[in-house]
């Protein structure tokens, strides 16, 4: 198995959770990673609770962006709103368990910087 | 008809090579040949001083290296020291036109004609002015095996509201290389007044910018072996003389005053401030190196390459290559998909195998629209290419195709 296209990386890749778009939906964001153009987008469903109940990452890029979209999206879901954009980088570069180089890192992201654009208005890289 | 072996050795030229890369993104920059990393060390540590300015002789020294860059830079290209600007890179060379040309010349209503198959440089400026001025640009569509047709563009100059044309004279992405000459003189016949972005063809091919007939010609000097920070401009005299300056400063003029002043002759009142000296006198080399091979051994070297490429890359069935299929057509550019791996994954598992590729949009998100893709990976050519370089490319490319089981 290769160390950094691991078995699952490529199976979320090849088969995204919580893919597609969601109608309707509570809070959106749609984003792109200037340097390569890859897009990504999010629709988010919170109920009165402040809970993600609902998540779909919609878009297209990398197996590193498109599989920590699906990653993170398993995670997302029943977490608190605040919660959520609260989340830093180092929690997905964990998530995701593999080496991160610089030049692949805003890849990693992309997800979660859509994430905090939907939940904070906020749409920076997150640190 | 199977290619001819490309005839080219000129790799041990190339310092950088050393390190065993297959390096295969020529048309992002170009790697640079001993003989100009040389001349700009020797620049430095023998001739360096201020140009047009010392009257001592190591100033003079300077000036004439400087100068002497000019002339024979003119001269490969076919066009005359004086119309031959230095800039600090291409895309500095089309905001200059669309600033110095522009205010003089376009006005509300008025239109700029470029392609779908735009790098970025060729099209944000003119973006710019048309908001400055209140102008509409307008876009040639590019055919599914990445032309341009003559007859849309005869029939949108057919309108009379085309003052300027712009286009790439080979296409970054798709390697097209477009008729430019027919291009400028319809576009001179409707009176309008044309540009052509020169960057990935002056570095792969002959080029007479007198022949071409464009009232300006741009390109860069790092991706033809020269150092980065130093482009070209090449321009119609009359156009030169009546544009007001781009930026103001030291060597542009010939008399200050507190309250205004006056330009220097062509070519200088288009280059305020002190210029890039070591990176004219390393682009002089560069020139001077490939005047040597000689432009249609170079030509002939990208074809070979560019056909050897397409060839080896058919045998992966999964990939799709783009642009023309004609190589009579074609520069030595080769972007493709491949169908269920994304070109990141591709330049990142190819870079393992020390081949550098590149992958993304190409500073031509436009086109990548229109192509339907998003992003493409990208083979390009220079002279230290060989078909071994190929070769590894498609052994890289075969074994990603392994680690994404496909």
């Amino acid at each position: 198995m290769d160390d950094f296209y691991r078995d699952y990386i490529l199976d979320h890749y090849k088969n995204p959770r919580n893919f597609g778009t969601l109608e309707p939906h509570d809070l959106e964001h749609h984003d792109v990673n200037p340097l390569c153009g890859d897009e990504l987008g999010v629709h988010l469903i919170v109920d009165e609770q402040g809970t993600i109940t609902g998540l779909r990452f919609h878009g297209q890029g990398c197996a590193i962006s498109q599989a920590s979209a699906s990653i993170a999206s398993e995670e997302l879901i029943g977490m608190k709103a605040d919660a959520a954009a609260a989340l830093g980088a180092d929690w997905m570069i964990e998530l995701l368990g593999i080496d991160i180089s610089p030049t692949r890192r805003k890849c990693a992201l992309l997800s979660l910087k859509v994430m905090r654009g939907a939940t904070t208005g906020d749409a920076s890289w997150p640190q | 008809m199977a290619p001819v072996a490309a005839s080219l050795d000129v790799r041990a030229d190339f310092p950088l090579l050393g390190r065993g890369f297959a390096y295969l993104d020529s048309a992002a920059t170009s790697q640079k040949p001993e003989q100009v990393i040389g001349a700009i060390d020797s620049y430095y540590r023998c001739s360096n001083a201020n140009i047009h300015r010392g009257v001592y002789a190591l100033a003079q020294e300077a000036t004439d290296l400087f100068e002497g860059a000019r002339e024979r830079i003119a001269a490969f290209v076919g066009s005359e020291p004086a119309t031959t600007i230095f800039t600090r890179n291409a895309t500095e060379a089309i905001n200059l036109v669309a600033y110095a040309w522009g205010a003089a010349h376009l006005e509300a209503g008025d239109e700029v004609l470029l392609t779908h198959m735009e790098h970025h440089s060729n099209i944000v400026p003119w973006q710019l002015l048309c908001q400055r001025q209140g102008a509409t640009l307008r876009y040639l569509h590019v055919s599914d095996d990445g032309r341009l047709s003559l007859d849309e563009l005869d029939e949108v100059l057919a309108g009379g509201r085309v003052k300027m044309v712009a286009t790439a004279h080979v296409s970054n992405v798709l390697g097209t290389i477009n008729p430019v000459a027919e291009i400028a003189a319809r576009a001179r016949a409707a009176g309008a007044t044309s540009l052509i972005d020169g960057s990935q063809a002056v570095p792969q091919m002959p080029i007479n910018v007198s022949e071409i007939g464009a009232d300006f010609y741009v390109w860069t000097g790092h991706k033809a072996l020269g150092p980065t920070g130093i482009g070209v401009l090449h321009g119609r005299r009359e156009l030169l003389e009546s544009m007001p300056p781009f930026l103001g400063g030291g060597d542009m003029i010939a008399t200050v005053g507190f309250d205004s002043s006056t330009w220097n002759e062509l070519p200088w009142k288009f280059e305020a401030g002190t210029s890039p000296i070591a990176e004219g006198v390393g682009l002089g080399v560069a020139i001077d190196y490939l005047a040597a091979i000689g432009m249609d051994a170079v030509r002939a070297h990208e074809r070979d390459l560019t056909g050897y490429a397409l060839e080896r890359l058919a045998e992966i069935d999964i990939l799709r290559p783009f642009g023309p299929t004609d190589l009579d057509h074609r520069g030595g550019v080769v972007s493709f998909e491949v169908e269920g791996i994304h070109p990141h994954d591709i330049a990142e598992l190819c870079d393992r195998e020390g081949v550098c590729i590149r992958a993304g949009h190409h500073c031509a998100q436009p086109l990548m629209r229109e192509m339907g893709v998003p992003a493409t990976a990208r083979a390009s050519f220079h002279v230290y290419n060989s078909r071994e370089d190929v070769d590894r490319l498609v052994d890289a490319l075969q074994k990603a195709r392994k680690v994404f089981e496909l």
